[in-house]
């Protein structure tokens, strides 16, 4: 590839109009696996959750998972979509070795659930992205290529398949193409895909875990010059897993597709793949070499026909979609947008919503996930939720904070015992001997022997310049290793001082 | 005792029962003939002795700790090899498969175990139940025992080979297109088709997913229909298995047996008139019919139109569903693998072994289907096809509206020599013109001796309703209550 001068974003928006379409896989949380009872844990010995069925040996045969065909139908009803009455499962021939049937038993041109819609909000402003269809399909195995250096099966000198993932029950969520966005395309796939998450998640159908490819996405792009009515040729990003890579590949591929066609070139329909490290896009599989998939209904399996009571009784049961549940929450807990915008970027909100029903304040629980855990998640890279303190911990610790048995400092230590498993917010504070010393008798001993060993700060106070306090605070603090409570310490200084605060 | 492989498989379920027998010496006695017979006949891939005289150890001690026996305990049964049977080889008959054990049962081999039969082995076949003759296997042909020149018929022709051989009683056939039925008439013997769905596919080597039926092959009706019994009903690992109870099938046969057809109407299709049909299986036709009519049935002629498209149709339909469910044939995870040496490519592994382990008929039905199912062909051929099999099935039902059964000739020539039609595929696929129709429509046909032709076997075809398994065992058991069962010569 030639290396070009690549034009400024604001320049590409300024003289094309993105259309971008998003393609979502998401692995459903079942137990059991789409077509057999093999289990689905993430992360087992390679080969170990496989049978006949879903390894495609000879005579072996597909039986249809039913939690999952309620998940999708829940999920497509999430999104708005109808739900076919009448609708069944075709093979995606194509060979590979992944692949143990050489075809994928999947949906064509009979999904489960169509025509939907989600609206999501980008700048306070609500976009609605339109669903085309969300279908089933069974997820392929892993193919790990060893003894090259770059893991790719060129250089490779063997190559292992794990087939424990083969036949997880994989839903396919396709948005029709989204015209419209401007410059902020690349946010509203953002916000899109975020919003999908969130939904997915509420319904508790899978853990949607883009870092360990259980929500996968593949982004459309195209381009077309501003005022133009036809849109332009549209490239397929494949795989790009996290939040942020959704946007930079949407920003990433619109900048190089202007610097293309600002070449008089043409873009080339193409399969590309998103590069974590640089940013960019490179070209995969040309279209044009496509395979002939050879669609055909699955004759192994008889059509579905899901009854319209049990659709219902699925509708009436959807929780409240995430965003409206969001917009309560922050009347509650009486956040702004920009607030409650931080506390849904750290993934805060059921752990917020957890620890307030646990005893906290609103304030008060938003403090210790946003601020001290927040940074600790940040740090380690992990999942707020995996961060090691729980709601009600956190509850706790704000409940001691309000007894006046912790002051911020000594919560703070407490807190990093609790992350680090030394038991409840209570149990580490007496452990660690970190309760705020009150008993004035003592306080009073360190307060003197701050005055006396600080001369002419006593006598600034003496004079009434009250402010000079905190220089002796400081240093009754030190003495007492912060296990002080720095109000009390001060009202003694002046009270010892003669002074009025 | 008299010699126990001429027995039927009732017959010796009672003598085993009864302790005259043990389930040990009737599997020894098959054996033997095995041993004697099988070296001319070639009706087994694989003689399982030890599983057979282990199954049949475990009968002879339930017997004596006075356990109940079912129906066929101790009776011996040969499997056709398309059947996946734990432990023990199965090869579809196809290179690609040599030495394959499969770690699982299919359904229908499990109810047999159940049941207390004794698996003898496994049968030859047409390479993945593709063929009309036994002549595709890539193990060579099975040869009939009505003439060891002559052709088996295919795709089961081992099946029914090994049961007009007396070397069992009983044996499993699988049925895409008449693979039962066809070797059923040219051997002499019974066969029958179920229901679709009516018999579990699960651990059957798909061939044709929505044609496929595993069914019983046997000397007489009611030993067919005691079969049946054992191996049918729902199946909750096969997704098209159908929930409902099966007709009981014996007690059809046994009225059947007792010779009278009165009330029972049969149609006979205007469309198999005869064309393309030998006479001597026309005059062996025509005379069952007149058998039937004098106990009592009544015959009418009904006009099935789109019969004549089932061919076509059927050999668009099997061969895309084969070109699928032959995909996972790759090297990549059992069975054989050609060109792994280091200078192949993943596509050239994969490709190298499909050529190394395929025959030419199984070839021929691959790229048949793949042109077929691919985009831009698939309406005119996939869909058509599709169109056609509904049409077909619109026959049926509304014949079935104005006669119980249908009935024709189930082959249109006796057993041929063997070579006098590899050469010409579709002369070859006329074997199956008069079976197809019932496997687009899905409801259940047996075939029944009705005769003899120059020496040769003639079968009657006996068509039902889907689940109506019942009635065509009723008239199979009355026509051969006065045909009588056939007798090869001896071998």
């Amino acid at each position: 590839m030639t290396t070009t001068v690549l034009p400024p974003y604001d320049d590409v928006v300024a003289r094309y109009e993105p259309v971008i379409g998003l393609e979502t896989h998401v692995e459903l949380g079942t137990n059991t696996k789409m077509f057999c009872g093999c289990p689905t844990e993430f992360g087992a010995e390679p080969n170990t959750q496989v049978c006949p069925v879903c390894l495609g040996l000879p005579g072996a045969l597909p039986v249809p998972n039913r939690a999952a065909i309620e998940a999708t139908i829940r999920i497509g009803l999430a999104l708005n979509c109808s739900i076919a009455d009448w609708c069944r499962f075709a093979r995606k021939n194509y060979f590979y070795p992944d692949m143990p049937k050489n075809f994928q038993t999947s949906q064509y041109d009979e999904p489960l659930c169509v025509d939907g819609y989600l609206d999501v909000e980008v700048d306070g402003e609500i976009v609605r992205v339109e669903i085309e269809r969300v279908h089933l399909e069974e997820d392929t195995g892993k193919t790990l290529h060893v003894g090259g250096a770059t893991g790719r099966i060129h250089g490779a000198t063997e190559s292992l398949v794990d087939y424990n993932r083969a036949g997880i029950p994989l839903v396919e969520i396709v948005t029709k193409p989204i015209p419209g966005t401007g410059a902020k395309a690349p946010l509203v796939a953002r916000a899109y895909v975020t919003e999908l998450r969130d939904i997915i998640r509420s319904l508790d159908v899978s853990d949607v875990r883009m870092e360990q490819g259980s929500m996968r996405c593949d982004v459309n792009t195209s381009l077309t010059p501003a005022g133009g009515t036809e849109w332009g040729t549209r490239t397929e990003t494949k795989n790009v897993n996290s939040l942020r890579s959704v946007e930079r590949a949407v920003r990433a591929e619109m900048i190089r597709q202007a610097s293309v066609l600002d070449a008089g070139e043409r873009i080339f329909q193409e399969t590309r793949h998103f590069q974590e490290d640089t940013g960019d896009t490179r070209p995969g599989r040309s279209k044009e070499e496509a395979t002939d998939y050879r669609y055909f209904p699955e004759p192994d399996l008889v059509p579905m026909a899901p009854d319209p009571a049990w659709v219902a009784e699925l509708k009436a049961a959807l929780p409240e979609p995430p965003r409206v549940h969001r917009k309560r929450l922050q009347e509650e807990w009486g956040l702004t947008d920009l607030d409650m915008q931080s506390v849904v970027n750290a993934g805060a909100v059921e752990l917020i919503e957890a620890t307030i029903a646990a005893g906290a304040t609103a304030a008060g629980a938003r403090k210790w996930w946003l601020g001290e855990l927040a940074r600790r998640a940040n740090e380690e890279g992990l999942d707020l939720s995996a961060v090691g303190a729980t709601p009600a911990q956190v509850a706790e610790l704000q409940q001691l904070v309000d007894e006046g048995k912790l002051n911020d400092k000594l919560a703070r230590a407490v807190l990093e015992g609790v992350v680090a498993g030394e038991g409840s917010p209570r149990e580490i504070m007496t452990a660690r001997g970190l309760e705020v010393v009150s008993d004035t008798g003592a306080l009073t001993a360190a307060v003197d022997e701050a005055i006396a060993a600080n001369p002419d700060v006593a006598a600034k106070i003496r004079d009434g310049k009250v402010a000079a306090a905190g220089a002796l605070v400081g240093a009754v603090m030190k003495t007492t290793r912060g296990q002080a409570d720095a109000k009390t310490v001060r009202e003694l200084i002046l009270s010892r001082l003669g002074a009025q605060g | 005792m008299s010699d126990l492989t001429k027995l039927t498989a009732a017959e010796l379920a009672a003598t085993i029962a009864s302790g005259d027998v043990s389930a040990v010496e009737v599997a020894q006695a098959h054996l033997d003939r095995i041993a004697a017979v099988d070296e001319r006949v070639h009706a087994f891939l694989h003689v399982d002795t030890e599983g057979a005289l282990a199954a049949a150890r475990d009968v002879d001690a339930k017997r004596a700790a006075g356990e109940e026996l079912g129906p066929l305990a101790g009776v011996p049964i040969a499997v056709k090899d398309v059947l996946a049977t734990k432990g023990v080889p199965t090869t579809a008959a196809s290179k690609i498969l040599e030495g394959w054990r499969p770690p699982y049962d299919a359904t229908i081999v499990e109810r047999l175990r159940a049941a207390g039969t004794v698996m003898l082995g496994k049968t030859n076949m047409d390479e993945f139940a593709m063929g009309s003759s036994t002549e595709y296997s890539a193990y060579g042909p099975t040869n009939n025992p009505w003439d060891l020149g002559r052709i088996p018929g295919g795709s089961g022709g081992g099946s029914a080979a090994a049961i007009a051989a007396y070397e069992a009683p009983l044996a499993i056939g699988t049925d895409t297109g008449g693979s039962i039925r066809q070797p059923g008439a040219v051997t002499g013997t019974v066969g029958a088709k179920p229901t679709y769905g009516g018999t579990s596919r699960y651990g059957l080597i798909a061939f044709s997913s929505s044609l496929d039926t595993p069914g019983p092959c046997a000397r007489t009706v009611h030993d067919a229909a005691l079969l049946h019994s054992v191996i049918a009903g729902h199946d909750p690992r096969d997704s098209t298995s159908i929930p409902q109870a099966v007709p009981d099938v014996v007690a059809a046969a046994r009225l059947g047996a007792t010779g009278d057809l009165t009330g029972v109407k049969i149609g006979l299709v205007t469309e198999f008139n005869g064309e393309g049909a030998e006479p001597g299986v026309m005059a062996a036709y025509r005379d069952s019919i007149e058998a039937l009519t004098k106990l009592g049935a009544e015959v009418v002629e009904i006009s099935c139109p789109h019969f004549q498209y089932a061919l076509p149709a059927y050999y668009l339909i099997a061969p895309s569903e084969a070109s699928s469910n032959l995909a996972r044939f790759d090297g990549v995870r059992f069975g054989l693998r050609t060109g792994d040496d280091g200078r192949h490519s993943l596509e050239e592994v994969m490709s190298l072994t499909r050529e190394a382990g395929f025959g030419p008929e199984v070839k021929r039905r691959i790229i048949l289907g793949t042109y077929a199912l691919s985009s831009g062909y698939y309406d005119a051929y996939y869909g058509q096809a599709q169109k056609v099999r509904t049409l077909i099935t619109r026959d049926f039902t509304s014949a079935f509206e104005q006669v119980d059964v249908l009935v024709s000739p189930t082959t249109p020539f006796v057993a041929f020599p063997f070579g006098s039609r590899t050469g010409d595929p579709y002369q070859m696929y006329l074997a199956d013109l008069f079976t197809i129709p019932t496997n687009l429509y899905g409801g259940p046909a047996i075939s029944v001796p009705c005769g003899l032709s120059e020496g040769l076997p003639v079968g009657l075809q006996i068509m039902a309703p889907t689940m109506a398994d019942d009635r065509m065992y009723r008239v199979a058991a009355a026509l051969e209550s006065t045909v009588g069962v056939l007798t090869p010569p001896a071998l």
